[in-house]
């Protein structure tokens, strides 16, 4: 052994080591703290045989016991099922209207639906269902295919544009693309469809040309006054509310090549009572029509 | 060769026998054994021998008063109402409520325990400034049971020369006995004590019914099992060892005191140098130094850590005062002043060293911030105490998204209101807001154009989505906007700010 060092205070041997001038007493540890280190060894070993901890090559230690988190997780999701069924079981045999004017129904659908929400809708339409371009706002009172609570169900259920057979369906044609307006047609269309809400319109445009090529093309789905058709998706043109914008540029480039945007439908993938709970939701939200 | 002094306090912790020294000798260096250093160091068990005088009956007061609180507190009732627990006091988890006689505590208001548990530290320290660890002497759980379980521990096997000779000795019938009866009793305080604890969190007499007619929950068995192996374990068998190796106080109270804080000191001043009695005396006649100990090791004998105060302060010290008492005892009988161990003063000891009288400064720089931060907060947390509405509300804004614009060009801001009715009715309360012209507010489940009353049952809060739609031309990016709640009986009302947003204006 090497040169045992006294520490002159407190009569403790150091350990040697030095740190800047500090150096390290060598206390001995208390026995009980000893033990308890051993303990933990031998609680490791009970553990490598109780539970799942060692891997293998193509496999890993099952432990006796059979545990494993995977199965502790659908444990805990059945357990929560079952707490929820309660309220869950009444939603779904519940008509949309009952939800609305029952509190409890409508706390729990409204939580529900938002967390729905925010795991199937929110990538598109935005986490607090704002929507962007292309993708509807939810929170306002413009609804393309209807706003009342069945309405929203229905295209939940079914989707837009989609293969299902009762999917919300209707197009706006390619006027452009497909050579059934001259360009010239489709500025002056874009510039009377500006005036339809009150938008100031470019110079020298030929409102009476827009007028006509309106009433002549377009009239037949979005109305004679632009009301727009909920039945086959056609907006309100004379409303504040622009799905892609209110440029000028924005609506002739709508009528050139056309407008189709498509949601799924999640009947296929949502259970009843979820898709219930969404459609409460997205009608709570601030839009929802009687 | 290097001359060291050997402190034999330690040297006995680490297994090696102590060398005999009763005058502080110093050894020389080649004496120490050259043995390898042990891994661990064995546990001396200690015997605290029991003591009469003027702390111990401190430390028995302390002791009754605490204990009975901490086991009769949950019996007590007190009357809310006919909705409410009749409990003094009750931390209702699955109510989310905590109560404290006529205080009820909701969720939200959890800084009131933020504002006790700094109060609580602040007067730790300004214990510690003032007379050292009181906390740790006196008042500290571990310190109460472990005396406590030591008065079990003596009035089964007697007092520490006894204990001591019967441990040494042979295991006869008579002290396997008594050895199952101590820990019989300490099990059955142990486990008073964790019983004691569930109560709180439940109705104590229903409680206590049901788990005497094995109908409590599994969990209440489950915490009274924990508490009372951590009470038996902590308070019979670690003791000393609880404060000295697992407790951060210690660590953090050398660092806190300063040389104005009273602490229990041996005036060695006085003491120094030791002699008996008659050798003393005789000393005295000769004309040569004689302190006043006689290193009869009372003080030693009755210390629960099991140190000798002569060695100054010290970390295993718990300033628990029963060495005062015990060395009082001795200097009356042989007729001596009293207090040559008390508690004293770093900067007095030094004082009486150069014949200077001795001061007290009880007003210090960290006395008086203490103080001042224990009145701050305590005067802060009475005040919301005592200006908080039965009813409150809070609103929060829309994050997404920021603003709507509806089909008629109206700027819409959403907002989640939450309103909390503490009182153990339902009330109604009218919703309305400031600040923003030409708005109107919409309630979502409420008819349109109705009254925007709203109800909200007894002891509970509710959520409401309020929607206010602005007809303003162009209204400013931001605006201040204010959420009124009257309540429609009392007149009682609350009001939160927050903003209405719209686009930004064109340039």
């Amino acid at each position: 052994m090497a040169r045992r060092e006294i520490d002159p205070i407190s009569g403790t041997e150091t350990t040697g080591h030095e740190w800047d001038g500090i150096k390290e007493l060598n206390n001995p540890l208390p026995r009980w703290w000893l033990w308890m280190f051993y303990v933990t060894i031998v609680w490791s070993v009970g553990y490598w045989i109780v539970y799942p901890s060692w891997p293998l090559i193509t496999s890993y230690t099952q432990g006796v016991v059979g545990w494993n988190s995977r199965s502790a997780v659908a444990e805990d999701l059945a357990a929560l099922r079952a707490r929820r069924a309660v309220m869950a079981d009444r939603i779904a045999v519940a008509s949309l209207d009952e939800i609305l004017v029952d509190q409890q129904m409508l706390d729990f659908a409204r939580a529900q639906g938002r967390a729905a929400f925010a795991d199937n809708c929110a990538p598109c339409h935005g986490a607090g269902g704002g929507g962007a371009k292309g993708y509807p706002n939810l929170n306002d009172d413009d609804w393309l295919w209807g706003g009342k609570l069945a309405d929203i169900e229905h295209t939940i259920r079914h989707g837009v544009r989609t293969s299902d057979d009762k999917a919300r369906q209707g197009s706006m044609p390619a006027f452009g693309r497909d050579k059934l307006l001259e360009p010239a047609d489709i500025l002056a269309a874009a510039d009377f469809t500006r005036s339809l809400s009150g938008l100031p319109v470019a110079p020298g445009a030929d409102l009476a040309r827009g007028r006509k090529v309106f009433a002549d093309n377009c009239a037949a789905c979005h109305g004679e006054n632009g009301k727009g058709n909920r039945e086959i998706g056609a907006p309100d043109l004379t409303d504040q509310i622009w799905l892609y914008g209110s440029g000028r540029d924005v609506i002739a480039e709508g009528i050139a090549n056309g407008r189709g945007a498509v949601m799924p439908a999640w009947a296929p993938r949502l259970d009843d009572t979820t898709i219930k709970s969404l459609s409460v939701y997205v009608h709570s939200l601030g839009g929802g029509q009687k | 060769m290097v001359e060291i002094v050997i402190d034999h306090r330690k040297k006995a912790k680490a297994g090696i026998e102590p060398r005999s020294n009763r005058d502080g000798a110093r050894l020389p260096v080649d004496d120490i054994p050259e043995l390898e250093p042990p891994l661990y160091a064995a546990r001396r068990k200690i015997y605290p021998q029991s003591v009469r005088g003027t702390f111990r009956r401190i430390k028995w007061a302390v002791l009754i008063v605490t204990l009975g609180i901490y086991y009769f507190l949950p019996f007590v009732r007190w009357n809310r109402g006919p909705d409410a627990p009749d409990q003094a006091v009750l931390i209702d988890f699955p109510g989310r409520r905590f109560y404290f006689f006529f205080i009820e505590i909701w969720p939200q208001e959890v800084y009131f325990f933020t504002g006790l548990l700094i109060i609580a530290a602040m007067a730790l320290f300004l214990m510690n400034a003032l007379a050292g660890r009181v906390w740790c002497g006196y008042l500290c759980p571990q310190t109460v049971w472990t005396d406590l379980f030591l008065a079990i521990e003596r009035f089964v096997e007697g007092d520490r020369r006894q204990q001591m000779q019967t441990d040494a000795g042979p295991w006869t019938a008579g002290r396997i006995a008594r050895k199952g009866v101590k820990h019989v009793l300490w099990l059955m305080v142990a486990w008073w004590t964790g019983g004691a604890w569930v109560l709180y969190f439940s109705d104590a007499p229903t409680l206590v019914t049901d788990l005497a007619t094995g109908q409590a929950p599994l969990i209440a068995y489950g915490w009274i099992a924990m508490l009372t192996g951590t009470t038996y374990v902590l308070a019979g068998h670690m003791r000393e060892q609880v404060c000295t190796y697992m407790c951060p106080w210690p660590r953090i109270q050398a660092a806190l005191t300063d040389e104005y804080a009273l602490n229990v000191t041996y005036r060695y001043d006085r003491g120094e140098p030791r002699a008996s009695v008659k050798k003393s005396e005789q000393l005295r006649l000769e004309g040569l130094p004689a302190g006043d100990c006689i290193d009869c090791r009372q003080c030693v004998n009755v210390c629960p850590t099991g140190i000798d105060i002569r060695n100054g302060a010290q970390l295993e010290c718990i300033q628990c005062g029963l060495c005062i008492d015990a060395c009082d005892n001795v200097m009356e009988k042989i007729g001596r002043p009293t207090r040559l161990i008390g508690y004293d003063s770093e900067v007095n000891l030094q004082r009486r060293l150069a014949g200077e009288p001795p001061v007290s400064k009880i007003v210090r720089t960290r006395t008086v911030m203490y103080a001042l931060i224990i009145a701050a907060v305590g005067g802060i947390m009475l005040y919301a105490l005592l200006t908080r509405h039965a009813f409150d509300v809070s609103v929060i804004h829309d994050r997404n998204p920021v603003f709507v614009r509806m089909a008629d060009g109206a700027i819409r801001n959403g907002y989640t209101m939450r309103i909390l009715n503490k009182r153990h009715e339902t009330r109604r309360f009218a919703v309305s807001i400031m600040g923003v012209p030409a708005s109107v507010i919409e309630i979502v489940g409420l008819p349109l154009g109705a009254a925007h009353n709203v109800e909200v049952g007894p002891d509970q809060s509710r959520e409401f989505r309020v929607l206010v739609n602005n007809y303003e031309f162009a209204p400013p990016a931001s605006s201040p906007i204010t959420f009124h709640i009257l309540d429609l009986q009392s007149r009682e009302w609350a009001q939160t700010r927050d903003h209405f947003r719209a686009p930004e204006r064109p340039r």
